[in-house]
């Protein structure tokens, strides 16, 4: 067994549990040991990274108990994927938060990062449905504090939908986990596989329904649509570097679906395999275009980006919901991108909001203020990295889907509503834009920098997320590659089921 | 009356009181909802391991069968989680009915507010 595969659930929680009880009162001190673990936990990510595209599938038993009735965390190309994204924009986020003080505007942000880093590795590392519940509540408890952090009525309104919106999310997924025990005796994802290929006729219906109200919650997590209301209030009530973390909360629900819709009721299943398809690919492509729609509606930076969250993930369900091997690898290209597109715009919010005074980051008429040229051009990057236009990632990516989609029977909705949504994007974020920095030169006395407010420093997160976006372009082919290879690991599960269930002591 | 329907109209009723009681106005019967929601799923958790009479769950020499050990693992997660969710939303709930002076759960002010709020006073004035 690889050790460190445990390492990136038990770093978070013992050095939150370090910053709650030995560094509260140095605030330095405790910057820097959340900042080493963020950097630990990345270079841990990268190296798991690279021993999971070797091909083999990694399990780690709790306390050596035997697959299906122990705990065992798998590691495969996805998840590995998602915990270097993790880890990458974790770190982003924290240079971020430190540079603009927000820890400084309540009690233990730090900790709470860190539980919240400790949710969103376990879900991506875990084999099992129960423990996936598990990993979503410490995330989603973590994502509660964060949200919350900083506080006012705003905000705090906003919470309680928030936090009533998950309850009911995780008791509807209690039910489906215990509709799939019910019918297959297993929590183990492997086992579950085996089993639901196996499962009488009598006993697919019960099995069906709880697939189906796992959709429904991972659904909400990812914000499809009818599921997706909670979303633009929970994200442009919240602080903007917060926000940006929460870019992957709605991956999480991604990541959730591909996972049990391909592992569970993927090609072994039978009857059921691939059943979630008709239900997701409408809804999928629906969320595309009323979220983007929504940036017409948006009254702040922080509210279009949140839109722009909600229909980007719609561009990535649509093809996901294909569950072939080249929609599958376009839409995981798409993935990184996405999520780090949203992470930019809701930190450029963070940086406009602190130079505009009372006006913070709403779209309205405004005097000009500090540094206005440069971040009007991150403005453009950022619109052009959302819309998916060249030369950034996003049009690679947008591409992939297109032509991946082509022989499907429903190409005609796919290629309008991705095509047609990029036009609204762009003029969306024309309007915003126009406002915010065009319309400003005309009104009033230009504001002046606070001269300790403004350091370069706040521009480090923002220029490296920029980075990472070019790289991903740059990179496109080695890319595309591990993505491929991890479409088809994904869509071929018997591997990963023979690694999950095989005793690794040589017993069967 | 057989124990499986007992526990499944336990369950449904449980689970209709939860719902109706989430979809309410304000704060506090939503919280009640949440409770009742996660009652019912429990006592449904407990009953996907089939419900057996007199069973024990670990090995026993003389048994003649188990009962599912596993669900109670589950109920006793779920539970524990369910009394955290809800001490956190109570907290939540109370923070935002004193920061924003109304308990509604979409935050507008309370219409009858001033007279319910003039009622008490009244009578204290009175006595």
């Amino acid at each position: 067994m690889n050790h460190w595969l445990v390492a990136p659930v038990m770093l978070p929680p013992v050095v939150a549990a370090l910053l709650l009880f030995g560094m509260h009162r140095s605030l330095r001190l405790g910057r820097a040991v959340a900042l080493g673990s963020c950097l630990s936990l990345l270079v841990i990510a990268v190296s798991l990274l690279v021993e999971a595209d070797g091909g083999i599938i990694q399990t780690y038993q709790m306390g050596d108990w035997a697959a299906p009735f122990g705990i065992v965390l798998v590691l495969d190309r996805l998840s590995a994927l998602m915990l270097v994204l993790t880890a990458a924009l974790a770190t982003l986020v924290l240079v971020h938060v430190i540079a603009t003080d927000l820890d400084r505007q309540g009690w233990h942000f730090h900790p709470m990062f860190q539980f919240q880093l400790l949710g969103l590795n376990g879900a991506f590392l875990t084999g099992d449905l129960f423990n996936l519940f598990v990993f979503f509540e410490v995330l989603l408890i973590a994502s509660y504090g964060l949200m919350l952090h900083g506080q006012g009525a705003a905000r705090l309104r906003a919470g309680v939908h928030y936090v009533v919106a998950n309850l009911v999310g995780s008791t509807l997924f209690l039910v489906g986990v215990g509709l799939l025990y019910g019918v297959t005796g297993t929590l183990n994802f492997a086992d579950m596989a085996v089993r639901v290929g196996a499962l009488p006729p009598g006993d697919q219906g019960l099995a069906r329904a709880g697939g189906l109200l796992l959709l429904v919650v991972f659904g909400l997590k990812a914000a499809l649509l009818p599921l997706h209301l909670w979303l633009p209030q929970t994200y442009s009530a919240t602080s903007a570097p917060v926000a940006a973390l929460f870019a992957i909360m709605t991956k999480v629900g991604v990541y959730a679906i591909i996972r049990v819709f391909t592992l569970v009721f993927g090609a072994q299943a039978g009857a059921l395999a691939f059943f979630a398809q008709p239900w997701l690919l409408p809804a999928a492509l629906l969320t595309v275009v009323v979220g983007f729609i929504g940036l017409f509606a948006a009254r702040s930076l922080r509210e279009l980006a949140a839109y722009g969250v909600i229909g980007s993930t719609g561009t990535l369900l649509t093809a996901i919901a294909l569950f072939e091997p080249a929609a599958l690898a376009a839409g995981l290209y798409y993935l990184p991108h996405t999520t780090l597109a949203g992470a930019t715009l809701f930190l450029l919010a963070d940086l406009v909001a602190r130079r505009r005074g009372s006006q913070q980051d709403r779209l309205v008429q405004g005097p000009r203020f500090p540094w206005t040229e440069p971040l009007s051009a991150f403005f453009l990057l950022a619109a052009v990295a959302v819309a998916g236009l060249p030369p950034l990632s996003g049009f690679v990516g947008k591409l992939l889907i297109l032509s991946s989609a082509q022989a499907h029977p429903a190409a005609g909705w796919i290629w309008a509503a991705i095509l047609g949504t990029t036009v609204l994007v762009v003029l969306g974020f024309a309007r915003a834009g126009s406002l915010l920095f065009w319309k400003s030169a005309a009104v009033g006395e230009p504001l002046r920098p606070a001269p300790a407010q403004h350091s370069r420093a706040e521009f480090l997160a923002l220029a490296a997320l920029f980075g990472l976006l070019v790289a991903l372009a740059a990179l496109a082919l080695p890319v595309t590659r591990y993505m491929e290879a991890t479409a088809e690991q994904v869509l071929a599960p018997q591997p990963t089921i023979d690694a999950i269930l095989t005793d690794r002591r040589g017993g069967a | 009356m057989s124990l499986e329907f007992l526990v499944a109209s336990a369950i449904a009723v449980l689970s209709a009181a939860g719902i109706y009681l989430c979809l309410r106005g304000r704060t506090f019967p939503v919280v009640l909802g949440l409770a009742m929601l996660s009652y019912a799923i429990n006592v449904f958790l407990f009953a996907v391991g089939r419900l057996m009479i007199d069973r024990p769950p670990i090995y026993d020499k003389s048994a003649a069968g188990y009962t599912d050990p596993l669900p109670q693992a589950l109920v006793l997660t779920a539970i524990v989680i369910a009394f955290g969710m809800t001490a956190l939303v109570v907290v939540l709930a109370l923070r935002t009915y004193l920061e924003t002076g109304s308990d509604q759960v979409d935050g507008h002010p309370d219409e009858h507010a001033s007279s319910d709020g003039d009622g008490p006073a009244e009578g204290d004035a009175a006595a």
